[in-house]
């Protein structure tokens, strides 16, 4: 699993990559109450922003970590936005894109560096 | 956040790891570990415990010792009835500019001979600085600033509270009592709060504050709750928020307030008028304001926040009001909001749209409260 200063993990399944946010953005985040998904098949550029978070505190947007093409998003977080609190490496995930560039992967921290980051 | 001031419940927040925040220029606890969720959840089923020591305290003292004069000087900086207010009894009211606009709403209370007040922490300073200013003829002004304030609140704060006092389960809604034993705390006690919940609002000595507080939490029904679940408690209950719900720019008639003017204040009665902007107060009651604060509940999920603007239609058109508090209620389980929108707007079931990240959502003007109030009449 691959970590962004953004707070997004991304897991590679074959030729896709999952998407979510880590415990730490979760947990800063509070209690989710809102989450909107991109459209499948949207196609996407690094940095935009492709989800909208909503918690108790504030409304907070997920950029697209790497260039490519939204090919899943996980519906049941529009009723159940809690998911992301409870089990947000798991569950919790977002959507699953197809890099366009795989190279752009190499520049995100692995788990140690990422622990690090956020200190 | 050195220069912040603190409660006297600074250090106990922090010991039980509370989140701290600047707020009206306190630190102040914004969430506990159960985080803001689950307190509000927690609150509405058991029993919740706030510090709202940075709120202002203030007695106002007739220098006669008659309530009746201390009365009399009030009246003439708030639209509702003190005179009539009985002994004991405590009542809702607004300090108002000349222009009819609300400087702070506050709680009044007949304290047999005096008054008791309880302001906003935000704006205590230039409230102290307005009743001294137009009361100290007839009367004392007395700012208590050494003194904590807590509410306990929810369906089992009564229950939690007996067991320090036995005689506070007599106490009605808006019924106030001075020097009540709380396991050897002196206190004074409102059965009153900002959540539509039955409860109580507690003032005691700085020097008690932390005792006070550690006994009630040692009851398993009491639970601390901070700022965040605080918002969401008095929005679900329909409560304004000073400074967002109601400002120098909005009228008590705008702000659906108007049950707060009792019949003697208003036209035709015994004291009519007599407080700042009772001209514009009093033909707003008569013709209707042009615009009026409403709850909204938005389809869907997404909630519309502070500051959202709100449309007659789906595409096009003017802005006719805007959102002044939005967040998603945990009782509720969805979206709500209060704002203003121009009064043919403002009946119930009407479908408005409100502008949240460039896209127009529909939302329905509903009365409020969203939650049913839960008080002990």
């Amino acid at each position: 699993m691959k970590f962004t200063e953004e707070h997004e993990w991304l897991r590679v399944e074959d030729d896709i990559v999952v998407v979510g946010i880590t415990e730490h953005a979760a947990e800063q985040l509070g209690d989710i109450v809102f989450v909107e998904l991109p459209s499948v098949g949207n196609e996407v550029t690094k940095d935009d922003e492709v989800v909208v978070i909503e918690s108790v505190k504030a409304a907070s947007d997920i950029l697209a970590p790497i260039d490519g093409e939204i090919m899943e998003v996980n519906d049941v977080l529009t009723d159940e936005p809690s998911k992301v609190n409870d089990d947000p490496l798991g569950d919790g995930w977002m959507f699953k894109i197809k890099p366009s560039d795989a190279s752009q992967m190499d520049d995100f921290m692995d788990e140690a560096a990422y622990k690090k980051f956020i200190g | 956040m050195s220069d912040l001031r603190v409660t006297p419940l600074n250090a106990l927040h922090k010991e039980l790891g509370a989140k701290m925040v600047p707020f009206a220029g306190y630190e102040m606890p914004v969430q506990y570990p159960m985080g803001v969720m689950k307190e509000h959840l927690h609150c509405r089923a058991e029993a919740g415990l706030f510090d709202v020591s940075h709120m202002g305290q203030v007695v106002i003292w007739p220098k006669s010792g008659n309530y009746a004069d201390a009365a009399q000087a009030l009246e003439t900086l708030v639209p509702v009835d003190v005179a009539g207010l009985g002994e004991m009894r405590q009542r809702y009211a607004m300090f108002l500019n000349d222009h009819g606009g609300i400087l702070d709403d506050l709680m009044i209370a007949n304290m047999g001979d005096h008054i008791f007040v309880v302001v906003n922490a935000g704006c205590k300073d230039a409230d102290i600085a307005h009743m001294q200013k137009h009361l100290s003829d007839t009367c004392k002004i007395e700012v208590l600033d050494t003194r904590a304030l807590l509410a306990l609140q929810g369906p089992s704060a009564v229950t939690v509270l007996s067991r320090l006092n036995g005689a506070v389960a007599d106490m009605k809604f808006m019924d106030v009592a001075l020097d009540v034993d709380l396991d050897g705390i002196s206190a004074v006690m409102s059965r009153s709060g900002y959540t539509g919940e039955d409860g109580f609002e507690i003032s005691v000595a700085a020097d008690d504050a932390e005792a006070l507080t550690r006994k009630l939490l040692a009851h398993d029904e009491v639970e601390p709750i901070g700022l965040g679940a605080r918002d969401s408690l008095r929005l679900e209950a329909g409560l304004c928020l000073y400074g967002h719900d109601i400002d120098e720019g909005t009228t008590p008639i705008e702000a659906g307030l108007g049950w707060a003017i009792q019949k003697v204040r208003r036209a035709g009665g015994a004291r009519a008028g007599g407080f700042p902007g009772a001209d514009v107060i009093l033909s707003q009651q008569a013709d209707g304001p042009v615009r009026r604060r409403v709850g909204l509940r938005p389809e869907g999920r997404a909630p519309m926040r502070e500051g959202t603007q709100l449309y007659a239609h789906a595409e096009g058109g003017d802005v006719i009001g805007h959102v002044t508090s939005g967040a998603f209620g945990p009782t509720l389980g969805g979206p709500m909001s209060m704002g203003y929108v121009a009064t043919a707007f403002a009946g119930p079931e009407t479908t408005i749209y409100g502008d949240v990240r460039g896209k127009r959502l529909p939302a329905k003007v509903t009365a409020m409260p969203f939650v049913p109030a839960n008080f002990k009449r």
